[in-house]
């Protein structure tokens, strides 16, 4: 944590908590219906997310899949229009139209989230082409499960980012399960990483994508390398808490499994080091947390109080 | 580069020709204009439309890639989005099928999925059509497939001065626009309005390019062209069709066919896809439900028949449609 300040470290932890309080709540208002479609909760995986875009400069751009909250939150994206585009309301950062599975924000350049998996890769090549094609200084951060690398347009958007020297880091957020299919069980290549070779692209490092801190330096390092050089493919191991998706009955792993992960929670764990290293008191962590409560409670308000979208809705926005 | 004066002076070209020239035209015009696709470059097309460009533009208008539909019309809807206008190709209209997620489930979506906040002007360029002995995968014509799905385009552009001004538009467009061109059209000729570089037409108005009062043909691309070989023998026989060139697949302009149908009373819909859920299929449920008072006998549709394409010329020959087919339902119903 050299290179950040007190401040922005506590502000990293502030993240990773709004995003488990987001989350817990999210997971409430979809039991009462109040969240509708497919849910994909990021409880466990916020160091990931928290580190790999605390990483960015401003002037990034960044992708991911569906499971896209956390990271539309490290943007700093305000989770008034999140919370509302999940109760598909108007005043949601889709207006209504994507739901928890297409979160976006164009100032903020996050391009979206995307549904079908393996969908975003190729539009992230795009983006970045723009870098060369201009030559602007910014770089492109395509986030992926572990699952998307077995894709085809996981091998065409890597290989053309290759060929054509893009400023992308394609970061596979590996919470080892594809679903229910557990990485060994679908890539010829056990670590995804050593795909790298096939496209002759620099193979990043396998971060531990627990650790927020660990996560930041690998991701600033990556995107430095990617402006100034071309594509890194690298991974940050992390695990999911909760199901794949809401309803998922967890068949592929062992309750022990869960539990021994969640003892090294980042949360917890990213707590513990800042008080440890007298970055932080635990006062000031515990008044966080409430902030955050605080805050998830104001953008349940500002969404629930939102107008719905009306019928005249549907058929804007089809064509520029 | 200095804009020439606008005149309405024409010129005789093949569609190749008119659609090297509006690409020319454009990539001058506007930086953010680029070409991507297989062997658009150093080879120079596999049509050959953008021939010398490679030399004239440099390896960053005009891109090569790799084989890989995918990541190229995804890559270029991805330019899109961020403010580029690519114009990507797929060599043939049937590799577009690899190509359908990122044309139907990323660019014509991302617009509205995200509430107006990202728009993605793309245009692939791509080839279609039957009757040169290809073989089941690379003849059929499946461009009223990508018509289904709002959010996209659809342009099928018949004649050269049309190839030009469409082009043109497709590429100026705020939108994403399919522009499908037919393989065995490129050599036909006609008079462009070459020396006017602003020359477009507007998206989704379709043509009277011949005018008749027994029976309305309706058509687009290759079809255009059968109808007007129809048309001719049909005339030597005192029944003066009406030809409605469609343009575009979608949107699709229907109000041009219901104006000319509601003064022939008669219809023929030629199109080279299969007649089941086709263009004709479409046409024929909406003049039913907008002028059926003026029907006086069931619209005919003339299609490829609802067999894969051969490879044996005469068989293949046998499944397209021809001004003979056209000519034979014309006279059903007359």
């Amino acid at each position: 944590m050299a290179d950040l300040s007190k401040e922005e470290l506590l502000d990293m932890y502030y993240d990773m908590v709004l995003i488990r309080r987001f989350e817990e709540k999210s997971e409430e208002l979809y039991q009462q219906g109040k969240i509708g479609g497919f849910l994909h909760l990021y409880i466990g995986q916020e160091a990931t997310g928290v580190g790999a875009i605390r990483a960015l400069r401003p002037e990034d751009h960044f992708f991911t899949a569906y499971r896209d909250h956390g990271v539309a939150i490290a943007r700093g994206i305000d989770i008034k229009g999140l919370m509302a585009e999940m109760l598909g309301k108007a005043t949601g950062v889709s207006k209504g139209k994507g739901g928890s599975m297409h979160l976006a924000s164009r100032e903020h350049n996050f391009w979206g989230g995307y549904a079908i998996v393996g969908g975003h890769l190729p539009l992230a090549t795009g983006v970045a082409l723009k870098a060369r094609y201009n030559n602007e200084d910014f770089g492109v951060l395509c986030m992926m499960g572990d699952g998307a690398t077995n894709i085809g347009y996981f091998h065409e958007s890597l290989n053309l980012s290759a060929v054509w020297n893009l400023p992308v880091v394609w970061l596979v957020e590996n919470n080892q399960y594809g679903m229910g299919t557990a990485v060994e069980r679908a890539s010829g290549v056990k670590e995804i990483v050593k795909k790298a070779a096939a496209y002759g692209m620099k193979e990043g490092p396998r971060a531990d994508g627990m650790d927020v801190i660990a996560t930041y330096d690998a991701v600033k390092e990556a995107m430095e390398y990617a402006r100034k050089t071309g594509p890194v493919l690298m991974e940050a191991l992390t695990y999911r808490f909760v199901g794949h998706s809401m309803g998922d009955p967890e068949r592929y792993r062992t309750k022990d499994e869960v539990r021994e992960y969640q003892e090294g929670d980042p949360i917890g764990k990213f707590g513990a080091a800042l008080t440890t290293k007298r970055k932080a008191k635990k006062d000031e962590l515990v008044a966080l947390d409430k902030k955050a409560a605080e805050e998830v409670e104001a953008a349940v308000r500002f969404a629930e109080e939102s107008p719905e979208p009306v019928y005249e809705d549907l058929f804007r926005d089809i064509y520029v | 580069m200095a804009t020439p004066a606008i005149t309405t002076a024409t010129k005789r070209m093949t569609i190749r020709e008119a659609l090297s020239q509006a690409l020319r035209e454009e990539l001058y015009r506007d930086d953010r204009v680029f070409l991507m696709g297989e062997e658009i470059g150093v080879w120079g097309g596999t049509y050959a439309v953008t021939r010398g460009f490679f030399d004239e533009f440099g390896e960053r208008r005009v891109r090569d890639t790799p084989i890989a539909e995918m990541v190229i019309a995804g890559a270029a809807a991805g330019a899109a989005m961020a403010g580029l206008r690519p114009v990507a190709e797929i060599m043939t209209i049937n590799f577009a099928f690899l190509a359908l997620d990122a044309i139907v489930n990323h660019a014509a979506k991302v617009h509205y999925m995200f509430g107006g906040q990202f728009s993605c002007p793309l245009v692939v360029r791509t080839t279609t059509g039957g009757g040169r002995q290809l073989g089941a995968t690379h003849s059929h014509s499946p461009e009223i497939i990508f018509a289904h799905f709002p959010g996209l385009y659809v342009c099928c552009p018949a004649t050269a001065s049309d190839a030009y001004g469409l082009l043109k538009t497709a590429i100026r467009n705020d939108n994403p626009v399919l522009f499908v061109e037919h393989s065995t059209l490129y050599q036909k000729r006609d008079e462009v309005p070459a020396e006017n570089p602003d020359y477009t037409l507007p998206v989704g108005k379709s043509n009277i390019i011949r005018e008749g009062k027994h029976v309305t043909l309706v058509s687009f691309s290759k079809g255009v062209h059968i109808c007007l070989e129809a048309a001719e023998k049909l005339a030597q026989e005192g029944i003066e069709a009406e030809i409605v060139d469609l343009r575009w697949l979608r949107p699709l302009d229907t109000d041009l066919l219901i104006e000319s149908f509601k003064k022939t009373n008669r219809m023929v819909v030629v199109e080279e896809g299969h007649a089941l859920f086709g263009v004709g299929a479409e046409i024929t449920a909406q003049v039913t439900e907008k002028a059926f008072d003026w029907m006086d006998a069931p619209i005919k549709r003339v299609t490829t028949i609802d067999a894969p394409l051969p490879y044996a010329r005469d068989i293949e020959q046998m499944a397209l449609p021809d001004a003979s087919k056209v000519i034979a339902a014309v006279k059903e119903i007359l």
